[in-house]
């Protein structure tokens, strides 16, 4: 049983970096720049999160999956606060994760594309000619794209 | 407690809620694949933003209202959402029109209401504004391929104007409400026009004029579409009261 006088936010915050979102799993929530704040009201635990988009069906999981690792780890008072000010944006999105969805098959967000246009780059073979096939994609955050090159098709997390 | 401020977050929550309600009802059954994840998307962009004014709208009511409650439990004249929501999906023509209308109306009552002196309101909006601007763009972009189009999607998009730029004038006259908004929404309807006039100019569409306004929606007073609508949206609870899952 975790006490209050050996909690620090720093060591749920290693704990959340280990919660997988479920919509992109090789990220986690973390990356993603959900995870607002992180407070301690006595013993328990107080994590502000952020939806990126507001019909985003995954908040509820993401929410249930924080709480399951805080209990996991020992913690009981769980309090979970979602909070829209300021608005999500991709920048909040972690260099690192930025990474790890390339390596997972999809373009990462380029503050060059605000709007979803034509010449994202591959993340199979790294050309940028591409085409747009629909700004909406298998999930509210990604756009959906064809590379002219290798002929595959993939993802774009758009910029927010 | 501030009726006026609940009955305007109801309006605003309805409104998404219905038009959702509407674009969803696409699911499966869009044009091509890619058009049908995109309308679907938009309905749950639209979805989320009610929700998150029916949460607000909940904890000003208190009583144990919940976003549920409100959404499955209320009848049609205690619904406050716009007319043009609830009119029939007809044709894709008939749906990406009505997107574009609400589109372009979202977006400028967003950008508004983004600096409101309530500040949940203003959070809320400053949000949803961006996902509007998307909205937005795209139903542009089919108002115009429709309306440059060929002969046949040409004749559909004049058949929807027909259908639905009556209920086009309640979006700018207030219900006694909207003064919670904080702004007189009959502003909005200037840059709004300008905005359609551009893309229907674009579309080779013309824009209609002296066209009697049917209103009654943001009180209460429905076409017989919405009783419908909500039949369907609230069964469930209807019918197994309480039921979760």
């Amino acid at each position: 049983m975790v006490t209050a006088s050996n909690i620090s936010t720093q060591t749920i915050w290693k704990i959340l970096e280990q919660v997988p979102d479920p919509e992109v799993p090789v990220l986690t929530i973390a990356d993603l720049g959900i995870i607002r704040d992180v407070k301690l009201n006595g013993d328990e635990v107080e994590v502000v999160i952020t939806p990126t988009y507001t019909g985003c069906p995954a908040m509820d999981m993401i929410a249930m999956n924080i709480r399951m690792a805080l209990i996991e780890n020992g913690y009981s008072k769980i309090k979970i606060t979602s909070v829209l000010s300021p608005a999500w944006t991709t920048d909040w999105m972690s260099e690192a994760g930025k990474i790890k969805l390339k390596e997972y098959g999809i373009a990462a967000p380029d503050k060059r594309f605000t709007i979803p246009a034509d010449g994202i780059e591959c993340p199979l073979c790294n050309s940028t000619n591409t085409r747009l096939i629909s700004e909406f994609g298998s999930t509210a955050c990604k756009a959906l794209y064809q590379c002219n090159d290798c002929k595959e098709p993939f993802d774009f997390f758009k910029c927010h | 407690m501030n009726n006026a401020l609940i009955d305007y977050i109801l309006h605003l929550a309805d409104t998404n809620l219905i038009l959702a309600q509407r674009n969803a009802a696409w699911c499966g059954h869009g044009p091509i694949l890619e058009q049908d994840i995109a309308i679907t998307n938009i309905s749950l962009d639209l979805l989320g933003q009610s929700r998150n004014f029916y949460q607000y709208a909940a904890t000003l009511i208190g009583n144990d209202a919940t976003e549920d409650s409100l959404a499955y439990l209320r009848t049609e004249r205690e619904f406050k959402n716009c007319l043009l929501a609830e009119q029939p999906n007809g044709d894709w023509a008939q749906t990406v029109l009505r997107q574009f209308f609400f589109s372009a109306y979202l977006f400028l009552l967003y950008e508004k209401l983004q600096n409101n002196k309530d500040e949940q309101i203003a959070a809320i909006a400053a949000k949803a504004l961006k996902e509007v601007t998307y909205h937005q763009r795209w139903s542009s972009e089919w108002v115009v391929r429709l309306g440059d189009g060929t002969e046949e999607s040409h004749q559909r998009m004049l058949h929807a104007i027909d259908e639905l730029w009556r209920y086009t004038g309640e979006l700018f006259i207030a219900a006694d409400y909207e003064t919670a908004a904080g702004f007189d929404i009959a502003l909005l309807k200037e840059d709004w026009m300008k905005k359609v006039t551009a893309v229907f100019e674009e579309a080779a569409l013309p824009v209609p004029e002296n066209v009697f306004m049917q209103t009654g929606g943001k009180t209460g007073i429905h076409t017989e579409h919405l009783g419908f609508i909500l039949t369907e949206l609230q069964y469930l609870q209807r019918t197994y009261p309480n039921a979760e899952w």
